[in-house]
């Protein structure tokens, strides 16, 4: 009698023990299948040989990164600086619009960012190929400005660096705004008052206090906004050119089109790995302590 | 105008309005250079209104503020050389200590060395030399209070603004920062002036207080002078308790008149506190003024005497709290303190109360009886 309720006893409680394992059981389960398992087949086929017709084997064969590397080192480049130069104009842009909802949008501010989140709602691509119609170079913007003798008939935007990099500021601008939202709207305004007590002129107060403390949305969403960009291949390819190609694009046409399976999983590999690396650079510098200091 | 010098802070008919809704009414006031001033009301009576406009956190809807003889009314916070002490502190959340009490020096481009050096002085002043590189989450309540009155300090502005910098902190660490705060002031002898709703902390450590209801001012004065001689029936139930009572002149001997009570007895009252009242007083004592005594013990000369019976008797150890009700069924508050050896008086007893003559005072009624 006893020692079956004690062996009971002693079942409860290691059910209580192992409950919270058995509760995250489904995410380990969704991590495995969707995460370890994919990333693991991609560093596998990175190293494998082969050709699309017979297939690809398992081989420990590295040299496809260096190839990766000498072949496509420009590409890679430009996507890192497609990446940093269009996430660095989205905040400038979009940080001023952020401040002025969360600081003087009343008790709008909710329309106001639904207004911003608005286009969002349309398909990326749709997005992207909107663009490619109104910047075309005889389309109805361009072409009625060359008409009217506003533009010369050479000008065009189309397949140019400024078109890529635009497209993706255009399409990182909620990705950005939301994060600084976030961060502004947190700021206590009383704060910001003590600051225009103790002289701080509104510049000051802004460079001062509220630039800093808004530096969790700045650093928030430069991850989003540059990880997102750096990876992207459908603004290369839809409003690029030849001398715009990105890695995502490289990637890609080795995926779809050249069935070069090993090649396009060792670009993937070299991205997230460079990627880590910057976002650990990143961090090291501007990280949450350093961000709230560099103020003072 | 060697007057307006010595002036530090002088409002002259300062109005605001809110729509339809008046904060601050009509309000004139002199504060003097060097002096503890407070502001004193409830919520709502307009204090914290006036303290933002002095401040240049509002700006007054008609009317002029005078900093030492210049008038700032239009001026914005950052352009006035006065600085405040907020309720919630404000600390720069991302800012330490040191940098939070540098920051109003670095805004004025005053040099690094004496930044470095004033710094580290005025946080000897409040007791925190050692915390200078810690943030303000990592304070207690009564650190953070001090490293905002460390932060306006510094920057030596002609006057302080304190709205009721204490009301977080809990009883023990307010009174000890009640005693703190006025050993800085006296020490750096920069105009305070503090905006509260309790009466005690007004009366402990102002030099001056003004009592405000409804945005105005309902008295303006030292401290004692407020509690002792109250001009309003506001006035003198906002500052403690006292005992009201309606009567009559009918003679006046000397520096006395004689009044008679709605229930016939008579009693004195200094002729200088009834000035100005007419013929129908309102008249007030302070519950520890009065002293119960036996029917049997005569009553010297000059006090005036009631007779009641006893209906309520507290101790509160440090005395006794009586309620005596008069044959008419006006019940008097009686503070006694705990000094006789005799035990007191019993529930239901019959006694005499009584008080000095001068202790009676004269208040504007808040309305007719």
């Amino acid at each position: 009698m006893s020692a079956t309720e004690s062996r009971a006893a002693r079942l409860r409680g290691l059910g209580r023990g192992a409950a919270p394992y058995l509760l995250s059981l489904p995410s380990w389960a969704y991590l495995t299948a969707f995460f370890v398992v994919p990333m693991a087949a991609m560093l596998s086929m990175s190293l494998a040989t082969g050709n699309p017709i017979t297939g690809y084997v398992f081989s420990w064969n590295f040299a496809e990164f260096g190839r990766a590397v000498s072949q496509y080192d420009t590409q890679l480049l430009r996507s890192f600086g497609y990446g940093a130069l269009s996430t660095f104009i989205t905040l400038v842009l979009t940080y001023p619009v952020a401040y002025w909802i969360a600081f003087y949008g009343g008790r709008h501010k909710g329309t106001f960012l639904f207004l911003i989140l608005l286009p969002f709602f349309v398909s990326f691509v749709i997005r992207t190929l909107a663009w490619q119609f109104i910047l075309a170079d005889q389309g109805f913007l361009f072409g009625t400005l060359k008409q009217l003798h506003i533009l010369p008939e050479r000008f065009y935007l189309l397949s140019s660096t400024t078109a890529v990099i635009g497209g993706l500021v255009y399409n990182s601008v909620a990705y950005y705004i939301l994060p600084l939202y976030v961060a502004l709207e947190k700021i206590d305004r009383r704060v910001v008052r003590a600051a225009g007590d103790l002289y701080a002129s509104p510049v000051a107060t802004f460079w001062k206090v509220i630039l800093p403390l808004s530096a969790p949305g700045i650093f928030a969403g430069f991850l989003l906004v540059f990880v997102t960009n750096v990876g992207d291949f459908v603004n290369a390819a839809v409003l690029g050119g030849p001398g715009t190609t990105m890695i995502g694009n490289i990637i890609q046409y080795n995926f779809f089109d050249a069935q070069n399976y090993p090649m396009a999983a060792t670009l993937s590999s070299i991205l997230m790995f460079l990627l880590i690396v910057c976002i650990y650079v990143y961090a090291r510098i501007f990280g949450a302590e350093q961000i709230q200091e560099y103020a003072a | 105008m060697p007057d307006s010098q010595r002036m530090d802070v002088r409002l002259s008919n300062v109005t605001k309005s809110y729509g339809t809704v008046t904060a601050v009414d009509d309000l004139s006031l002199v504060i003097e250079s060097g002096e503890f001033f407070s502001l004193l009301g409830s919520s709502g009576c307009g204090k914290t209104t006036t303290l933002s406009m002095v401040g240049g956190f509002q700006e007054p809807t008609s009317g002029q503020i005078y900093l030492g003889g210049t008038d700032v009314s239009r001026l914005p916070p950052y352009k006035r050389d006065v600085n405040t002490v907020f309720q919630s502190y404000a600390l720069f959340p991302h800012l330490t200590v040191a940098e939070n009490v540098a920051f109003g020096l670095k805004r004025k481009k005053v040099a690094k060395s004496e930044i470095a050096g004033r710094v580290a002085e005025i946080l000897r002043l409040v007791d925190l030399n050692g915390f200078e590189d810690r943030k303000p989450a990592l304070l207690s309540g009564g650190q953070q209070q001090r490293v905002a009155l460390a932060r306006a300090l510094v920057n030596r502005p002609k006057l302080l603004l304190l709205d009721e910098p204490l009301g977080a902190l809990d009883l023990k660490l307010r009174k000890q920062m009640q005693i703190e705060l006025k050993r800085i002031q006296s020490e750096v002898g920069i105009t305070f002036l503090y905006v509260t709703h309790d009466q005690e902390e007004a009366i402990v450590m102002s030099d001056r207080l003004a009592v405000m209801s409804n945005g105005k001012i309902e008295q303006v004065g030292p401290p004692d002078q407020v509690y002792d001689r109250p001009a309003t029936e506001f006035v003198a139930g906002f500052l403690g308790a006292s005992n009201m009572m309606w009567g009559e002149v009918h003679a006046e001997s000397g520096a006395m008149l004689a009044v008679r009570l709605e229930d016939g007895v008579e009693i004195a009252v200094p002729k200088s506190a009834a000035e100005g009242h007419g013929k129908r007083l309102r008249l007030g004592v302070r519950p520890e003024k009065i002293a119960v005594l036996p029917m049997s013990e005569p009553v010297g000369e000059g006090w005036n005497v009631l007779s009641g019976a006893i209906t309520l008797n507290v101790y509160t150890g440090i005395g006794h709290q009586y309620t005596v009700r008069d044959p008419v069924g006006r019940d008097f508050a009686v503070y006694v303190q705990n000094t006789q050896a005799a035990r007191g008086p019993a529930l239901g007893e019959a006694v005499q109360i009584a008080w000095r003559a001068e202790h009676t005072f004269v208040v504007t009624p808040s309305q007719q009886g």
